[in-house]
């Protein structure tokens, strides 16, 4: 029957002459299986160069910083930070959701365009999803160490303590605690589990007996069966559609901080969609970032193409408009809603005692992106590049904006207050740069950054019934 | 010399160069009737479960067994905590209500679905497993990257290496040879 149906569907097709669809190739210059396997296994395999371990240093020295003020605030207390009444929550707050936003381009990459079927992330996937591990480590400093007593953290998890007290569910804090540690151990399951195969790879490839022992233990005796790969295909399509729900609902809690709290400007119910889309937003800018560098130090022109670069440019764009659309709906409903208190907050944000931060962030997020509308612009490599760090400094300025003009300027006149960092602020936040840089140049060094079967897999060799 | 008590034969293995050809391949293998055999491949080449007459991955029901696991592990820390061995009155809101904590099932009910899958792609994939006789192959790292093998095990009710050996050379398969078990 559908033998019958195809043929007719053929006759049609002489008929019509169709014209042939280009589609742009994703791995160029007609790469075979094996180019891929020895460029990817030869980042790893080959000495360390020079630079790297220049960068690496240099990134030890900035993640120390990060040491001192947490050295500094444990011995003395979490009063060496900024924060005060009414501002409560300064940078911790700030830095907590700018890292964990960073994160969610790379669950997005892995999950909800594998779900799509958007071929071409096969090939940023794997860095984009180290990234996303490393930033919720980033993240999690900052509540962690803004609770007081540090030592005393493990009592936000359900673990039976001395005082026989539990946490409380129906604290949008605790509710942090779930799905922020969900998101970082579903992150790294999904990591480990797309680079097994690639793990095998370098196993059987490698000679130093470290090295067959290392990636030996990660690939659990992968073999590149085909009932192996059955198992897996399915449950990477399971994890993909598994953390797609997670990925939304983790910056839908992380926004449920501020919008469960009756204040004006936080109390919206735009606050889940406006924070996801911001969040997918400042990851892209991320993932250009550092993918950027990368695919100029590696020679990866081949694999991660202008093709991947314009989509990652596009998305930047969609989702920084939509966040300027949500700041502009933001101002209408402040307004519509005739609540004078609302009213007044969002008027203070744009003109009042933190002015300045609001317009470094539309600036950055809202008019800096519109630039990705042009070709021109998105071709010039170091251009997209600098843009891409305009978008994280914006998304930095997003944060601090709703937390701080709101705390500061609150229903009594007699509370209001202004918030500064201090010098153990900057610190802690400073070094969560390298902190993520080593840990980025660790992962460039020792594991596969780009998944070799996906890439393959959507070369065209892998087309069972072409003859290639 | 080896004697012929450690020369356990485990199968007779072929190597092809593309995804087409492994795919045809596969799909007489199957039709000549052998059942222990196995493919490998770089990539997970599109249509050789079929072609090798696999039935689906079994990997959901052990996503599915960690959800429910997962939920219900939720539903009952915090009806246990928060209603029954230390009642907490919040802002006048009921001891115990499926709303309220419907962040902390939700992500437990996904928590445990991953690590059902992760670990149910172990136990389906028998891993881990650092040893195999394909190992000993030595062109079996090939396999991880650019290419493909078969591999019709001694197990087979059908094997004959003489037999076994000429089929897959009519297949087209190149350098077939017997993979031997691993002597310690």
């Amino acid at each position: 029957m559908s033998e019958v149906k195809e043929a007719s569907e053929n006759e049609i097709l002489k008929k019509i002459d169709p014209a042939p669809w280009k589609e742009v190739p994703l791995v160029l210059n007609n790469r075979s299986y094996k180019w891929v396997t020895d460029k990817i296994c030869g980042i790893v395999e080959s000495k360390t160069p020079t630079w790297w371990w220049w960068c690496f240093i240099t990134a030890l020295c900035i993640a120390s910083f990060t040491g001192m003020g947490l050295v500094y605030l444990v011995s003395t207390g979490v009063g060496v930070w900024g924060n005060n009444n009414p501002v409560n929550w300064g940078w911790a707050i700030v830095n907590f959701v700018f890292w964990i936003g960073i994160g969610h381009a790379g669950t997005l990459i892995s999950a909800v365009l594998c779900l799509l079927k958007q071929k071409w992330r096969t090939s940023i996937n794997r860095a984009s999803e180290a990234m996303t591990v490393f930033a919720v480590l980033c993240a999690g400093i900052f509540p962690l160490f803004h609770v007081g007593r540090v030592w005393f953290a493990w009592w936000l998890f359900p673990i039976p303590n001395a005082n026989a007290i539990w946490p409380q569910f129906r604290s949008p804090l605790e509710w942090d605690v779930f799905a922020v540690s969900t998101y970082a151990t579903v992150s790294i399951l999904f990591w480990y589990m797309g680079m097994i195969p690639d793990m095998a790879v370098l196993r059987d490839r490698a000679k130093e007996t470290w090295r067959k022992y290392f990636y030996g233990f990660f690939a659990m005796g992968w073999r590149n069966a085909n009932n192996h790969w059955r198992n897996f295909e399915m449950a990477y399509l399971l994890l993909a559609g598994l953390s797609t729900p997670l990925v939304l609902s983790v910056h839908t809690i992380v926004s449920f901080d501020f919008a469960v709290a009756n204040l004006p400007g936080w109390h919206t119910t735009i606050f889940p969609p406006y924070f996801v889309a911001g969040a997918i937003f400042s990851g892209f800018g991320m993932v250009l970032t550092l993918l950027l560098p990368v695919r100029a130090v590696f020679g990866l022109r081949d694999l991660i193409t202008q093709k991947h670069i314009d989509n990652m440019c596009m998305i930047t764009l969609a989702t920084g408009s939509l966040v300027g659309y949500a700041y502009a709906m933001e101002f209408f409903i402040a307004w519509y809603g005739a609540n004078s208190y609302e009213g007044f907050a969002f008027i203070n944000r744009a003109f009042g005692n933190y002015w300045w931060s609001y317009w470094i962030m539309v600036s950055c997020n809202v008019i800096c992106p519109q630039l990705f509308w042009f070709k021109k612009i998105r071709e010039n490599t170091p251009l997209v590049w600098i843009i891409s760090i305009f978008v994280n400094v914006g998304m930095w300025f997003e944060r601090f904006v709703i937390a701080n003009t709101t705390l500061s300027r609150d229903f009594l006149p007699s509370s209001w207050g202004y918030y500064s960092p201090t010098v153990v602020d900057i610190f802690t936040f400073f070094g969560t740069f390298g902190f993520f840089s080593v840990l980025f140049l660790l992962f460039l060094r020792f594991l596969p950054l780009m998944p070799m079967c996906e890439v393959k897999s959507v070369m065209p060799q892998a087309d069972p019934h072409s003859d290639h | 010399m080896m004697s012929d008590v450690m020369d356990i034969k485990y199968a007779v293995a072929a190597t092809f160069s593309s995804a087409k050809e492994i795919y045809d391949a596969a799909g007489k293998v199957k039709e000549k009737g052998y059942t222990h055999w196995e493919c490998f491949s770089p990539i997970p080449v599109h249509g050789l479960d079929g072609q090798m007459g696999y039935p689906r991955s079994k990997v959901p029901r052990f996503t599915l067994a960690g959800g429910v696991t997962g939920f219900l592990t939720g539903m009952l820390i915090v009806w246990f905590m928060n209603e029954f061995d230390y009642p907490l009155i919040v802002g006048g809101k009921p001891y115990f209500s499926p709303i309220y904590p419907f962040p902390v099932f939700y992500e437990l009910t996904i928590l445990f679905a991953a690590f059902g899958t992760l670990f149910g792609m172990f136990f389906l994939n028998r891993l881990p497993r650092h040893n195999h006789p394909v190992f000993e192959h030595p062109d079996f790292g090939r396999t991880g990257d650019d290419k493909y093998m078969i591999v019709i095990e001694v197990e087979d009710p059908q094997f004959d290496e003489e037999e076994t050996s000429q089929f897959l050379t009519s297949l087209g398969g190149q350098s077939v040879q017997v993979i031997r078990e691993p002597i310690d």
